[in-house]
């Protein structure tokens, strides 16, 4: 869907929701470096969620969706979790997969669109909970890195089973006691950035989404090596504050103290060579595009 | 030939899918009214009367005219706005036509807000909300017609008319096929021509 598609029909503007005229207005689809800076002052591309008050993947959610760099040629891939309460409050084609599936269902999902739109860029972006991509999706999820599908998994890993109250995931840290996990975890949390690596990811991350800048660097880098070279997999720390027992004020302080150095979301990348070489041309062609619209800034 | 009609609700919780209980899809030339196989020209005389009885007649366009995806879309939504225009020249006193848009069909948390949209997964609380009691569906994609009708014969007194571009809706009270933008002219042309000879409905819509 090219975004010159997307306009309202004149004679029927004015009885157009508020939500829907601004989208059309006032969004950044097709802006070449948008990014989450947009926040505040352009439409965003999520409409009121309904996830918790601080919820931190509601964060994720924003910086994320203002971060695609084609967001109108996006196609995202949700799964059963908190996050498929979102997807209906999101201006990007979404489809929502059975709880695991969905990584074979992008794989199919742009294998088709590369057929149908081979001359146009088609990004496809998994995201799910660690229970849809860890637990129940894992055999998908590797499966697809084996086959070196090109698209992005993000995995929004909260260590739980959140909104089922609470039971206890892959991704949950040893030790941990759950509402619905008394005993606490036996074993250690499942190395899957490790494991991403190992099968195939070309661009793997793990880290929180207390800083919106390095959340939209990371996405960015994500989908460009995702669309050029191979799979890519990026695990972000969304805590459900209501499980771990803290106060909506408070999932970003947590955010941080998980991010220090010694900690388990400690920041974590390992970057393919090919996509190495991506990633440098890339950046030398965004510095020159800079300095061009600099320099013409200047002489206007 | 089936017995069963399709009449103004509330029918029941779940009613049955008129096509389940035999009612057939008008051929080209042809509409039905109730689920009776009757010719179009007789269907713009009877929409036209439902409109000009109704209290609150409305238009509920759909994502197919409300979005300009092509010249036809565009073309569509200015018969819409004059079809509407004529519904308001032709009004009588207590009589109040609205245009409210479906602009997409996603489940919207926490709620829609009824007084400026309709969503085919609860179309009634847009309905009881303005107490429509006559409207028309016009560019919304079939499966999801078909959805928000059933709710509505469920759950309201609404009286449905269905402005499909395909083959027609057996869930509408009155259906038309292969709507085109003359055909909706057509509509208003009637409802002008019959203007003054209808008589308001005395009682609003229960649900």
């Amino acid at each position: 869907m090219s975004k010159e598609r997307i306009q309202i029909s004149e004679d029927l503007y004015d009885i157009m929701p508020s939500d829907y005229q601004d989208l059309v207005k006032s969004a950044t689809y097709g802006k070449e470096d948008r990014g989450w800076k947009d926040i505040g002052t352009s439409k965003e591309l999520i409409e009121q969620h309904s996830l918790c008050a601080g919820c931190p993947e509601s964060m994720a959610f924003r910086y994320i969706l203002a971060s695609l760099p084609n967001p109108e040629d996006t196609v995202m891939v949700g799964s059963t979790g908190c996050t498929s309460l979102v997807f209906p409050m999101v201006a990007v084609h979404n489809i929502h997969s059975l709880f695991g599936n969905q990584n074979a269902v992008a794989s199919g999902l742009k294998r088709a669109l590369s057929v149908r739109f081979p001359d146009r860029v088609k990004d496809v972006v998994v995201l799910a909970g660690d229970g849809a991509t860890v637990d129940i999706g894992l055999d998908m999820t590797l499966q697809a890195w084996f086959r070196q599908e090109k698209f992005t998994t993000i995995c929004f890993d909260n260590e739980l089973y959140a909104n089922t109250g609470g039971q206890e995931s892959g991704l949950m840290q040893k030790g941990f006691v759950a509402k619905m996990a008394p005993v606490g975890k036996l074993f250690d949390k499942v190395r899957l950035p490790e494991i991403a690596r190992e099968s195939g990811c070309h661009y793997v991350v793990n880290c929180t989404v207390s800083k919106p800048s390095l959340v939209e660097k990371v996405i960015r880098n994500a989908v460009h090596v995702a669309r050029e070279i191979g799979p890519t997999y990026l695990q972000l720390y969304t805590p459900c504050i209501l499980e771990i027992g803290k106060n909506s004020m408070e999932g970003l302080q947590e955010m941080r103290d998980s991010e220090k150095p010694t900690e388990r979301f400690a920041y974590k990348e390992f970057v393919s060579e090919p996509a190495k070489q991506l990633l440098a041309e890339l950046a030398a062609k965004d510095k020159e595009r800079k300095a061009a619209a600099k320099q013409l800034a200047g002489k206007a | 030939m089936s017995t069963y009609r399709v009449l103004p609700g509330p029918e029941h919780f779940l009613p049955p899918a008129a096509a389940s209980m035999g009612i057939r899809l008008p051929n080209p030339g042809e509409a039905h009214i109730n689920g009776a196989i009757v010719s179009e020209d007789q269907a713009y005389e009877e929409a036209a009367r439902q409109f000009l009885m109704a209290k609150v007649p409305t238009i509920f366009p759909g994502p197919l005219v409300l979005w300009a995806w092509n010249e036809k879309a565009a073309k569509k939504a200015t018969a819409i706005r004059h079809l509407f225009n004529t519904m308001k020249e032709c009004a009588q006193p207590g009589q109040k036509p609205m245009l409210i848009p479906m602009p997409d069909y996603r489940p919207k948390y926490p709620k829609i807000n009824p007084e400026v949209e309709i969503n085919p997964n609860h179309p009634n609380l847009t309905i009881w909300h303005n107490k429509i009691d006559c409207c028309m569906f016009i560019g919304v994609h079939c499966h999801q017609a078909n959805l928000s009708l059933k709710i509505i014969r469920g759950g309201t007194s609404c009286y449905t008319v269905a402005m499909c571009a395909q083959a027609g809706h057996e869930d509408a009270m009155l259906s038309f096929r292969d709507a085109s933008v003359e055909k909706i002219m057509k509509l208003a042309e009637t409802i002008k021509r019959l203007k003054g000879t209808v008589e308001l409905r005395s009682n609003s819509a229960k649900g």
